[in-house]
Protein backbone atom coordinates (compact mmCIF):
# COMPACT_ATOMS: atom_id res chain seq x y z
CA UNK A 1 0.00 0.00 0.00
CA UNK A 2 1.05 3.60 -0.18
CA UNK A 3 3.35 4.53 -3.08
CA UNK A 4 0.80 7.15 -4.15
CA UNK A 5 -1.70 4.70 -5.68
CA UNK A 6 -5.24 5.03 -4.30
CA UNK A 7 -6.08 2.13 -1.97
CA UNK A 8 -8.67 -0.40 -3.11
CA UNK A 9 -11.01 0.80 -0.39
CA UNK A 10 -10.72 3.58 2.13
CA UNK A 11 -12.94 4.59 5.03
CA UNK A 12 -12.37 8.23 5.85
CA UNK A 13 -13.58 9.38 9.25
CA UNK A 14 -16.66 7.17 9.11
CA UNK A 15 -18.97 7.93 12.02
CA UNK A 16 -22.35 6.37 12.67
CA UNK A 17 -24.85 7.81 15.12
CA UNK A 18 -28.24 6.15 15.33
CA UNK A 19 -31.42 8.23 15.67
CA UNK A 20 -31.66 7.23 19.35
CA UNK A 21 -28.31 8.95 19.96
CA UNK A 22 -26.14 5.84 20.22
CA UNK A 23 -22.72 6.43 18.72
CA UNK A 24 -21.93 3.11 17.02
CA UNK A 25 -18.79 4.14 15.15
CA UNK A 26 -16.51 7.05 15.88
CA UNK A 27 -14.14 8.41 13.24
CA UNK A 28 -13.10 5.17 11.55
CA UNK A 29 -10.27 5.66 9.07
CA UNK A 30 -8.99 2.56 7.39
CA UNK A 31 -7.38 1.82 4.03
CA UNK A 32 -7.49 -1.66 2.55
CA UNK A 33 -5.21 -2.70 -0.32
CA UNK A 34 -6.35 -4.87 -3.21
CA UNK A 35 -5.99 -8.58 -2.39
CA UNK A 36 -5.41 -7.98 1.30
CA UNK A 37 -6.92 -10.23 4.01
CA UNK A 38 -7.91 -8.00 6.91
CA UNK A 39 -9.27 -9.30 10.20
CA UNK A 40 -11.38 -6.96 12.34
CA UNK A 41 -11.12 -8.18 15.91
CA UNK A 42 -13.06 -6.97 18.91
CA UNK A 43 -15.59 -7.78 21.60
CA UNK A 44 -19.33 -7.82 20.98
CA UNK A 45 -20.88 -4.41 20.45
CA UNK A 46 -17.75 -2.59 19.31
CA UNK A 47 -19.10 -1.90 15.82
CA UNK A 48 -17.23 -4.58 13.84
CA UNK A 49 -20.34 -5.62 11.94
CA UNK A 50 -21.37 -2.00 11.48
CA UNK A 51 -18.13 -1.36 9.57
CA UNK A 52 -18.94 -4.22 7.21
CA UNK A 53 -22.49 -2.99 6.72
CA UNK A 54 -21.13 0.43 5.75
CA UNK A 55 -18.68 -1.09 3.28
CA UNK A 56 -21.49 -3.25 1.82
CA UNK A 57 -23.58 -0.12 1.35
CA UNK A 58 -26.38 -1.49 3.54
CA UNK A 59 -26.18 1.59 5.79
CA UNK A 60 -24.87 5.07 5.19
CA UNK A 61 -22.44 6.86 7.53
CA UNK A 62 -23.64 9.86 9.56
CA UNK A 63 -20.33 11.54 8.79
CA UNK A 64 -17.24 10.65 6.79
CA UNK A 65 -17.16 8.67 3.57
CA UNK A 66 -16.05 5.51 1.88
CA UNK A 67 -13.85 5.80 -1.21
CA UNK A 68 -13.11 3.11 -3.74
CA UNK A 69 -10.30 2.93 -6.31
CA UNK A 70 -13.10 1.79 -8.63
CA UNK A 71 -16.69 1.71 -7.37
CA UNK A 72 -17.91 -1.89 -7.09
CA UNK A 73 -20.32 -3.06 -9.79
CA UNK A 74 -23.43 -5.07 -8.89
CA UNK A 75 -22.19 -8.35 -7.47
CA UNK A 76 -18.76 -6.81 -6.87
CA UNK A 77 -19.16 -7.37 -3.14
CA UNK A 78 -19.94 -10.74 -1.61
CA UNK A 79 -21.12 -11.06 1.97
CA UNK A 80 -21.29 -13.91 4.45
CA UNK A 81 -23.39 -13.29 7.53
CA UNK A 82 -23.25 -14.77 11.02
CA UNK A 83 -26.13 -17.05 10.05
CA UNK A 84 -25.99 -19.02 6.78
CA UNK A 85 -28.98 -16.90 5.65
CA UNK A 86 -30.14 -19.40 3.04
CA UNK A 87 -33.65 -19.45 1.61
CA UNK A 88 -35.18 -22.53 3.29
CA UNK A 89 -37.60 -23.15 0.40
CA UNK A 90 -34.84 -23.32 -2.23
CA UNK A 91 -32.40 -26.13 -2.99
CA UNK A 92 -28.70 -25.47 -2.34
CA UNK A 93 -27.95 -24.92 -6.04
CA UNK A 94 -30.82 -22.41 -6.28
CA UNK A 95 -29.61 -20.61 -3.17
CA UNK A 96 -26.09 -20.33 -4.57
CA UNK A 97 -27.44 -19.17 -7.95
CA UNK A 98 -29.54 -16.39 -6.37
CA UNK A 99 -27.06 -13.50 -6.96
CA UNK A 100 -26.77 -14.52 -10.63
CA UNK A 101 -30.56 -14.84 -10.96
CA UNK A 102 -31.02 -11.37 -9.49
CA UNK A 103 -28.52 -10.04 -12.03
CA UNK A 104 -30.40 -11.95 -14.79
CA UNK A 105 -27.34 -13.95 -15.82
CA UNK A 106 -28.37 -16.52 -18.48
CA UNK A 107 -29.38 -19.80 -16.83
CA UNK A 108 -26.85 -22.06 -18.57
CA UNK A 109 -23.90 -19.84 -17.66
CA UNK A 110 -25.20 -19.42 -14.10
CA UNK A 111 -25.65 -23.17 -13.64
CA UNK A 112 -22.11 -23.85 -14.85
CA UNK A 113 -20.67 -21.37 -12.36
CA UNK A 114 -22.80 -22.74 -9.53
CA UNK A 115 -21.73 -26.33 -10.06
CA UNK A 116 -18.07 -25.37 -10.36
CA UNK A 117 -18.24 -23.44 -7.11
CA UNK A 118 -20.23 -26.13 -5.28
CA UNK A 119 -17.52 -28.61 -6.24
CA UNK A 120 -14.88 -26.22 -4.94
CA UNK A 121 -16.54 -25.89 -1.51
CA UNK A 122 -17.21 -29.64 -1.35
CA UNK A 123 -20.98 -29.51 -1.77
CA UNK A 124 -21.29 -31.07 -5.25
CA UNK A 125 -23.30 -33.97 -3.85
CA UNK A 126 -25.71 -31.66 -2.04
CA UNK A 127 -26.75 -29.39 -4.92
CA UNK A 128 -30.28 -30.81 -4.81
CA UNK A 129 -30.61 -30.76 -1.01
CA UNK A 130 -32.61 -28.25 0.98
CA UNK A 131 -30.79 -26.17 3.63
CA UNK A 132 -32.53 -27.93 6.54
CA UNK A 133 -31.00 -31.22 5.39
CA UNK A 134 -27.45 -29.86 5.81
CA UNK A 135 -25.21 -29.50 8.87
CA UNK A 136 -24.23 -26.06 10.16
CA UNK A 137 -20.80 -26.25 8.52
CA UNK A 138 -22.25 -27.30 5.18
CA UNK A 139 -24.80 -24.48 5.27
CA UNK A 140 -21.94 -22.05 5.85
CA UNK A 141 -20.09 -23.53 2.86
CA UNK A 142 -23.17 -22.93 0.74
CA UNK A 143 -23.32 -19.37 2.05
CA UNK A 144 -19.66 -18.81 1.08
CA UNK A 145 -20.28 -20.33 -2.35
CA UNK A 146 -23.19 -17.95 -2.86
CA UNK A 147 -21.03 -14.97 -1.83
CA UNK A 148 -18.34 -15.97 -4.34
CA UNK A 149 -20.59 -16.90 -7.25
CA UNK A 150 -20.49 -13.39 -8.72
CA UNK A 151 -16.66 -13.47 -8.57
CA UNK A 152 -16.60 -10.45 -6.24
CA UNK A 153 -13.52 -8.30 -5.80
CA UNK A 154 -14.34 -7.94 -2.09
CA UNK A 155 -15.63 -10.57 0.31
CA UNK A 156 -17.12 -9.36 3.60
CA UNK A 157 -17.49 -11.93 6.37
CA UNK A 158 -19.29 -11.19 9.61
CA UNK A 159 -18.26 -13.80 12.22
CA UNK A 160 -19.24 -16.52 9.76
CA UNK A 161 -17.91 -19.44 11.79
CA UNK A 162 -18.79 -18.28 15.31
CA UNK A 163 -21.60 -20.83 15.70
CA UNK A 164 -19.57 -23.83 14.49
CA UNK A 165 -17.61 -26.39 16.48
CA UNK A 166 -13.82 -26.01 16.65
CA UNK A 167 -12.96 -28.79 14.19
CA UNK A 168 -15.42 -27.62 11.53
CA UNK A 169 -14.27 -24.09 12.07
CA UNK A 170 -10.59 -24.88 11.48
CA UNK A 171 -11.44 -26.85 8.36
CA UNK A 172 -13.47 -23.93 7.02
CA UNK A 173 -10.64 -21.52 7.84
CA UNK A 174 -8.27 -23.59 5.70
CA UNK A 175 -10.81 -23.86 2.89
CA UNK A 176 -11.42 -20.13 3.01
CA UNK A 177 -7.69 -19.42 2.69
CA UNK A 178 -7.54 -21.77 -0.30
CA UNK A 179 -10.44 -19.94 -1.96
CA UNK A 180 -8.79 -16.60 -1.25
CA UNK A 181 -5.53 -17.76 -2.83
CA UNK A 182 -7.38 -19.17 -5.79
CA UNK A 183 -9.79 -16.31 -6.51
CA UNK A 184 -7.67 -13.39 -5.30
CA UNK A 185 -10.45 -11.34 -3.79
CA UNK A 186 -9.91 -8.79 -1.04
CA UNK A 187 -11.22 -10.06 2.29
CA UNK A 188 -12.54 -8.31 5.39
CA UNK A 189 -13.22 -10.81 8.14
CA UNK A 190 -14.92 -9.85 11.39
CA UNK A 191 -14.28 -12.11 14.36
CA UNK A 192 -14.16 -12.02 18.14
CA UNK A 193 -11.53 -14.77 18.11
CA UNK A 194 -7.95 -13.52 18.16
CA UNK A 195 -6.69 -16.98 17.14
CA UNK A 196 -8.96 -17.15 14.13
CA UNK A 197 -8.13 -13.61 13.04
CA UNK A 198 -4.37 -14.18 13.28
CA UNK A 199 -4.59 -17.55 11.50
CA UNK A 200 -6.37 -16.02 8.52
CA UNK A 201 -5.31 -12.45 8.07
CA UNK A 202 -2.27 -10.48 7.02
CA UNK A 203 -3.40 -7.62 9.18
CA UNK A 204 -5.51 -7.25 12.32
CA UNK A 205 -7.64 -4.20 13.10
CA UNK A 206 -8.34 -4.20 16.84
CA UNK A 207 -11.52 -2.39 17.82
CA UNK A 208 -12.41 -0.67 21.09
CA UNK A 209 -16.05 -0.50 22.20
CA UNK A 210 -18.52 2.28 23.04
CA UNK A 211 -18.13 4.12 20.80
CA UNK A 212 -16.71 1.69 18.23
CA UNK A 213 -13.29 2.88 17.13
CA UNK A 214 -9.98 1.50 15.90
CA UNK A 215 -7.58 0.89 18.75
CA UNK A 216 -4.71 -0.75 16.86
CA UNK A 217 -3.78 -1.71 13.32
CA UNK A 218 -1.27 -4.57 13.42
CA UNK A 219 0.59 -6.21 10.53
CA UNK A 220 0.78 -10.00 10.92
CA UNK A 221 3.99 -11.08 9.24
CA UNK A 222 3.21 -14.76 9.00
CA UNK A 223 3.88 -16.44 5.66
CA UNK A 224 1.19 -17.76 3.34
CA UNK A 225 0.15 -20.41 2.49
CA UNK A 226 -0.82 -21.29 6.01
CA UNK A 227 -1.86 -24.64 7.39
CA UNK A 228 -2.22 -26.54 10.66
CA UNK A 229 1.55 -26.35 11.23
CA UNK A 230 1.18 -22.63 11.81
CA UNK A 231 -0.86 -23.23 14.96
CA UNK A 232 2.19 -24.61 16.74
CA UNK A 233 4.60 -22.07 15.21
CA UNK A 234 6.26 -19.72 17.70
CA UNK A 235 5.61 -16.74 15.41
CA UNK A 236 1.88 -17.54 15.48
CA UNK A 237 1.95 -17.58 19.28
CA UNK A 238 3.78 -14.25 19.34
CA UNK A 239 1.30 -12.64 16.94
CA UNK A 240 -1.66 -13.95 18.95
CA UNK A 241 -0.13 -12.56 22.14
CA UNK A 242 0.41 -9.19 20.46
CA UNK A 243 -3.21 -8.98 19.24
CA UNK A 244 -4.59 -10.25 22.56
CA UNK A 245 -2.58 -7.61 24.37
CA UNK A 246 -3.96 -4.86 22.09
CA UNK A 247 -7.49 -6.20 22.62
CA UNK A 248 -7.08 -6.14 26.40
CA UNK A 249 -5.82 -2.56 26.15
CA UNK A 250 -8.80 -1.65 23.97
CA UNK A 251 -11.22 -3.02 26.57
CA UNK A 252 -9.48 -1.01 29.32
CA UNK A 253 -9.64 2.10 27.14
CA UNK A 254 -13.44 1.84 27.22
CA UNK A 255 -13.67 3.47 30.65
CA UNK A 256 -11.27 6.27 29.62
CA UNK A 257 -13.25 7.11 26.46
CA UNK A 258 -16.64 7.03 28.19
CA UNK B 1 -49.68 -48.94 18.03
CA UNK B 2 -49.59 -46.43 15.17
CA UNK B 3 -52.17 -48.53 13.29
CA UNK B 4 -54.42 -48.46 16.35
CA UNK B 5 -53.98 -44.71 16.68
CA UNK B 6 -54.93 -44.21 13.06
CA UNK B 7 -57.96 -46.44 13.38
CA UNK B 8 -59.06 -45.04 16.74
CA UNK B 9 -61.32 -42.25 15.36
CA UNK B 10 -62.95 -44.72 12.96
CA UNK B 11 -63.60 -47.27 15.69
CA UNK B 12 -65.04 -44.59 17.94
CA UNK B 13 -67.30 -43.43 15.09
CA UNK B 14 -68.65 -46.92 14.49
CA UNK B 15 -69.31 -47.43 18.22
CA UNK B 16 -71.10 -44.08 18.35
CA UNK B 17 -73.31 -44.87 15.33
CA UNK B 18 -74.17 -48.33 16.68
CA UNK B 19 -74.99 -46.85 20.09
CA UNK B 20 -77.15 -44.22 18.43
CA UNK B 21 -78.99 -46.79 16.33
CA UNK B 22 -79.49 -49.08 19.33
CA UNK B 23 -80.68 -46.33 21.67
CA UNK B 24 -83.22 -44.98 19.18
CA UNK B 25 -84.65 -48.45 18.56
CA UNK B 26 -84.60 -49.47 22.22
CA UNK B 27 -86.37 -46.34 23.46
CA UNK B 28 -88.61 -46.20 20.37
CA UNK B 29 -87.77 -42.53 19.78
CA UNK B 30 -89.90 -41.13 16.91
CA UNK B 31 -87.92 -40.49 13.71
CA UNK B 32 -89.01 -36.81 13.54
CA UNK B 33 -87.26 -36.24 16.90
CA UNK B 34 -84.13 -38.30 16.30
CA UNK B 35 -83.89 -40.62 13.33
CA UNK B 36 -81.54 -43.61 13.59
CA UNK B 37 -78.48 -43.55 11.29
CA UNK B 38 -80.08 -46.22 9.12
CA UNK B 39 -83.04 -43.89 8.43
CA UNK B 40 -80.62 -41.11 7.48
CA UNK B 41 -78.94 -43.44 4.97
CA UNK B 42 -82.37 -44.38 3.61
CA UNK B 43 -83.27 -40.69 3.24
CA UNK B 44 -79.97 -40.08 1.51
CA UNK B 45 -80.55 -42.89 -0.97
CA UNK B 46 -84.23 -42.06 -1.47
CA UNK B 47 -83.47 -38.86 -3.37
CA UNK B 48 -79.84 -38.89 -4.42
CA UNK B 49 -80.39 -36.59 -7.39
CA UNK B 50 -81.80 -33.58 -5.52
CA UNK B 51 -79.33 -33.89 -2.68
CA UNK B 52 -76.48 -34.48 -5.11
CA UNK B 53 -77.36 -31.35 -7.07
CA UNK B 54 -77.60 -29.36 -3.84
CA UNK B 55 -74.21 -30.68 -2.78
CA UNK B 56 -72.76 -29.66 -6.14
CA UNK B 57 -74.36 -26.21 -5.86
CA UNK B 58 -73.04 -25.61 -2.33
CA UNK B 59 -69.63 -26.88 -3.37
CA UNK B 60 -69.30 -24.55 -6.37
CA UNK B 61 -70.46 -21.45 -4.50
CA UNK B 62 -68.08 -22.25 -1.61
CA UNK B 63 -65.11 -22.82 -3.91
CA UNK B 64 -65.82 -19.66 -5.92
CA UNK B 65 -66.00 -17.57 -2.76
CA UNK B 66 -62.88 -19.26 -1.42
CA UNK B 67 -60.91 -18.63 -4.62
CA UNK B 68 -61.98 -14.97 -4.64
CA UNK B 69 -61.06 -14.66 -0.95
CA UNK B 70 -57.58 -16.07 -1.58
CA UNK B 71 -57.00 -13.85 -4.61
CA UNK B 72 -58.37 -10.73 -2.90
CA UNK B 73 -56.66 -11.42 0.43
CA UNK B 74 -53.24 -11.99 -1.12
CA UNK B 75 -53.57 -8.97 -3.43
CA UNK B 76 -54.62 -6.69 -0.57
CA UNK B 77 -51.88 -8.07 1.70
CA UNK B 78 -49.31 -7.20 -0.99
CA UNK B 79 -50.77 -3.69 -1.25
CA UNK B 80 -50.78 -3.35 2.56
CA UNK B 81 -47.11 -4.23 2.80
CA UNK B 82 -46.20 -1.81 -0.04
CA UNK B 83 -48.13 1.13 1.41
CA UNK B 84 -48.28 1.60 5.19
CA UNK B 85 -50.67 4.53 4.59
CA UNK B 86 -53.14 2.36 2.72
CA UNK B 87 -52.75 -0.34 5.36
CA UNK B 88 -53.55 1.96 8.28
CA UNK B 89 -56.46 3.50 6.34
CA UNK B 90 -58.10 0.22 5.35
CA UNK B 91 -57.18 -2.16 8.13
CA UNK B 92 -59.78 -0.99 10.68
CA UNK B 93 -62.55 -1.53 8.13
CA UNK B 94 -61.28 -4.98 7.32
CA UNK B 95 -61.45 -5.72 11.06
CA UNK B 96 -65.01 -4.32 11.31
CA UNK B 97 -66.04 -6.56 8.43
CA UNK B 98 -64.47 -9.49 10.23
CA UNK B 99 -65.83 -8.99 13.75
CA UNK B 100 -69.41 -8.18 12.69
CA UNK B 101 -71.26 -11.53 12.86
CA UNK B 102 -71.99 -12.76 9.36
CA UNK B 103 -75.50 -13.78 10.47
CA UNK B 104 -76.23 -10.12 11.13
CA UNK B 105 -74.94 -8.91 7.76
CA UNK B 106 -76.75 -11.60 5.81
CA UNK B 107 -80.26 -10.01 5.77
CA UNK B 108 -78.82 -6.70 4.57
CA UNK B 109 -76.87 -8.34 1.77
CA UNK B 110 -79.99 -10.28 0.78
CA UNK B 111 -82.02 -7.08 0.58
CA UNK B 112 -79.38 -5.54 -1.65
CA UNK B 113 -78.91 -8.41 -4.08
CA UNK B 114 -82.59 -9.43 -4.00
CA UNK B 115 -84.15 -12.69 -2.86
CA UNK B 116 -84.09 -14.00 -6.40
CA UNK B 117 -80.27 -13.94 -6.29
CA UNK B 118 -79.54 -15.98 -3.16
CA UNK B 119 -76.50 -17.47 -4.89
CA UNK B 120 -74.96 -14.02 -5.21
CA UNK B 121 -75.64 -13.27 -1.55
CA UNK B 122 -73.99 -16.59 -0.68
CA UNK B 123 -70.94 -15.67 -2.71
CA UNK B 124 -70.64 -12.25 -1.05
CA UNK B 125 -71.15 -13.50 2.51
CA UNK B 126 -68.82 -16.46 2.08
CA UNK B 127 -66.20 -14.13 0.65
CA UNK B 128 -66.55 -11.73 3.58
CA UNK B 129 -65.87 -14.40 6.21
CA UNK B 130 -63.21 -16.25 4.21
CA UNK B 131 -61.27 -13.17 3.22
CA UNK B 132 -59.89 -11.97 6.54
CA UNK B 133 -57.74 -14.97 7.56
CA UNK B 134 -56.08 -14.80 4.15
CA UNK B 135 -55.42 -11.06 4.45
CA UNK B 136 -54.17 -11.27 8.04
CA UNK B 137 -51.97 -14.32 7.58
CA UNK B 138 -50.47 -13.22 4.28
CA UNK B 139 -49.68 -9.75 5.63
CA UNK B 140 -47.92 -11.35 8.60
CA UNK B 141 -46.09 -13.75 6.30
CA UNK B 142 -44.88 -11.06 3.89
CA UNK B 143 -43.53 -9.09 6.84
CA UNK B 144 -41.79 -12.07 8.40
CA UNK B 145 -39.22 -12.48 5.62
CA UNK B 146 -35.78 -12.99 7.18
CA UNK B 147 -33.92 -9.71 7.81
CA UNK B 148 -30.58 -11.22 6.74
CA UNK B 149 -32.08 -12.30 3.43
CA UNK B 150 -33.52 -8.81 2.97
CA UNK B 151 -29.98 -7.43 3.40
CA UNK B 152 -28.69 -9.96 0.90
CA UNK B 153 -31.27 -8.93 -1.70
CA UNK B 154 -30.36 -5.28 -1.14
CA UNK B 155 -26.64 -6.05 -1.47
CA UNK B 156 -27.30 -7.47 -4.95
CA UNK B 157 -29.51 -4.56 -5.92
CA UNK B 158 -32.68 -6.66 -6.23
CA UNK B 159 -35.74 -4.86 -7.58
CA UNK B 160 -38.91 -4.57 -5.48
CA UNK B 161 -40.52 -7.10 -7.77
CA UNK B 162 -37.64 -9.55 -7.23
CA UNK B 163 -37.88 -9.09 -3.46
CA UNK B 164 -41.63 -9.74 -3.56
CA UNK B 165 -41.47 -12.71 -5.88
CA UNK B 166 -38.32 -14.44 -4.68
CA UNK B 167 -38.28 -13.54 -0.98
CA UNK B 168 -41.54 -12.23 0.47
CA UNK B 169 -44.06 -14.50 -1.22
CA UNK B 170 -42.14 -17.73 -0.48
CA UNK B 171 -41.71 -16.54 3.13
CA UNK B 172 -45.47 -15.92 3.33
CA UNK B 173 -46.44 -19.31 1.89
CA UNK B 174 -46.65 -21.25 5.20
CA UNK B 175 -48.77 -18.44 6.67
CA UNK B 176 -50.99 -18.27 3.59
CA UNK B 177 -51.58 -22.03 3.64
CA UNK B 178 -52.51 -21.92 7.33
CA UNK B 179 -54.92 -19.08 6.56
CA UNK B 180 -56.43 -21.06 3.68
CA UNK B 181 -57.23 -23.96 6.00
CA UNK B 182 -59.25 -21.61 8.21
CA UNK B 183 -60.84 -19.79 5.27
CA UNK B 184 -61.99 -22.97 3.54
CA UNK B 185 -64.22 -23.86 6.49
CA UNK B 186 -65.41 -20.28 6.91
CA UNK B 187 -66.40 -20.04 3.23
CA UNK B 188 -68.69 -23.04 3.73
CA UNK B 189 -70.23 -21.39 6.80
CA UNK B 190 -70.86 -18.18 4.83
CA UNK B 191 -72.52 -20.12 2.02
CA UNK B 192 -74.81 -21.94 4.46
CA UNK B 193 -75.69 -18.84 6.48
CA UNK B 194 -76.89 -16.92 3.43
CA UNK B 195 -79.27 -19.69 2.46
CA UNK B 196 -80.61 -20.08 5.98
CA UNK B 197 -81.32 -16.39 6.26
CA UNK B 198 -82.98 -16.31 2.84
CA UNK B 199 -85.30 -19.03 4.15
CA UNK B 200 -86.99 -19.45 0.81
CA UNK B 201 -86.61 -17.95 -2.62
CA UNK B 202 -84.11 -19.38 -5.05
CA UNK B 203 -81.88 -21.30 -2.67
CA UNK B 204 -80.74 -24.60 -4.10
CA UNK B 205 -77.93 -25.64 -1.80
CA UNK B 206 -77.77 -28.11 1.04
CA UNK B 207 -78.73 -25.47 3.61
CA UNK B 208 -81.98 -24.91 1.77
CA UNK B 209 -82.60 -28.68 1.79
CA UNK B 210 -82.28 -28.59 5.59
CA UNK B 211 -84.69 -25.64 5.89
CA UNK B 212 -87.10 -27.28 3.46
CA UNK B 213 -86.99 -30.65 5.23
CA UNK B 214 -87.42 -28.92 8.57
CA UNK B 215 -90.58 -27.20 7.33
CA UNK B 216 -91.95 -30.63 6.41
CA UNK B 217 -90.73 -32.18 9.69
CA UNK B 218 -88.72 -34.63 7.59
CA UNK B 219 -85.96 -35.02 10.16
CA UNK B 220 -84.13 -37.94 8.46
CA UNK B 221 -83.73 -35.77 5.35
CA UNK B 222 -82.43 -32.91 7.50
CA UNK B 223 -79.78 -35.26 8.86
CA UNK B 224 -79.00 -36.50 5.36
CA UNK B 225 -78.33 -32.98 4.10
CA UNK B 226 -76.42 -32.16 7.27
CA UNK B 227 -74.16 -35.17 6.87
CA UNK B 228 -73.40 -34.12 3.29
CA UNK B 229 -72.49 -30.64 4.55
CA UNK B 230 -70.16 -32.18 7.12
CA UNK B 231 -68.57 -34.39 4.48
CA UNK B 232 -68.05 -31.34 2.27
CA UNK B 233 -66.38 -29.46 5.13
CA UNK B 234 -64.15 -32.44 5.88
CA UNK B 235 -63.21 -32.79 2.20
CA UNK B 236 -62.26 -29.11 1.95
CA UNK B 237 -60.14 -29.33 5.10
CA UNK B 238 -58.47 -32.57 3.98
CA UNK B 239 -57.67 -31.18 0.54
CA UNK B 240 -56.14 -28.00 1.96
CA UNK B 241 -54.14 -30.03 4.51
CA UNK B 242 -52.80 -32.13 1.66
CA UNK B 243 -51.81 -29.04 -0.34
CA UNK B 244 -50.10 -27.60 2.75
CA UNK B 245 -48.23 -30.84 3.27
CA UNK B 246 -47.06 -31.16 -0.33
CA UNK B 247 -45.97 -27.54 -0.54
CA UNK B 248 -44.01 -27.46 2.72
CA UNK B 249 -42.77 -30.94 3.49
CA UNK B 250 -39.31 -30.49 1.98
CA UNK B 251 -38.36 -27.26 3.67
CA UNK B 252 -40.66 -26.00 6.44
CA UNK B 253 -40.32 -27.22 10.01
CA UNK B 254 -44.10 -27.44 10.44
CA UNK B 255 -44.37 -30.25 7.89
CA UNK B 256 -40.84 -31.59 7.37
CA UNK B 257 -39.93 -34.75 9.22
CA UNK B 258 -43.54 -35.70 10.01
CA UNK B 259 -44.40 -39.35 9.49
Amino acid sequence: MGQGAAPFLELQGVTKRYPNGTLALSDISLAVAEGEFVAIVGASGCGKSTILRHVAGLIAPSAGRIRWSAPPAAGGIGMVFQEPTLMPWARIQDNVRLPLDLAKVPRAEADARVSALLAQVGLADFAQAYPRELSGGMKMRASIARALVTRPRLLLMDEPFAALDEITRQKLNDDLLALWRDQRFTAMFVTHSVYEGVYLAGRAIVMAPRPGRIHADLALDLPYPRDEALRTDARYATACRQVSHALAEAMRAEGAAA
Amino acid sequence: MTALRRLAPLILGVIFLLGWEGTVRLLAIPAFVLPPPSAVVVALLADPQTLGLSLWFTLTVTLQAFALAVAGGVALAILFTRSPLLASALYPYAVILQVTPVMAIAPIVLVWVGYERVDLAQLILAWIVAFFPILGNTTLGLRSADAGLRDLFRLYGASKWQVLWRLELPSALPYLLAGMKISGGLALIGTVVAEFVAGSGTGQGLAWRIVDASNRLNTPRMFAALSLLSLLGIAIFALLSLIQRLALRRWHDSEAGRP
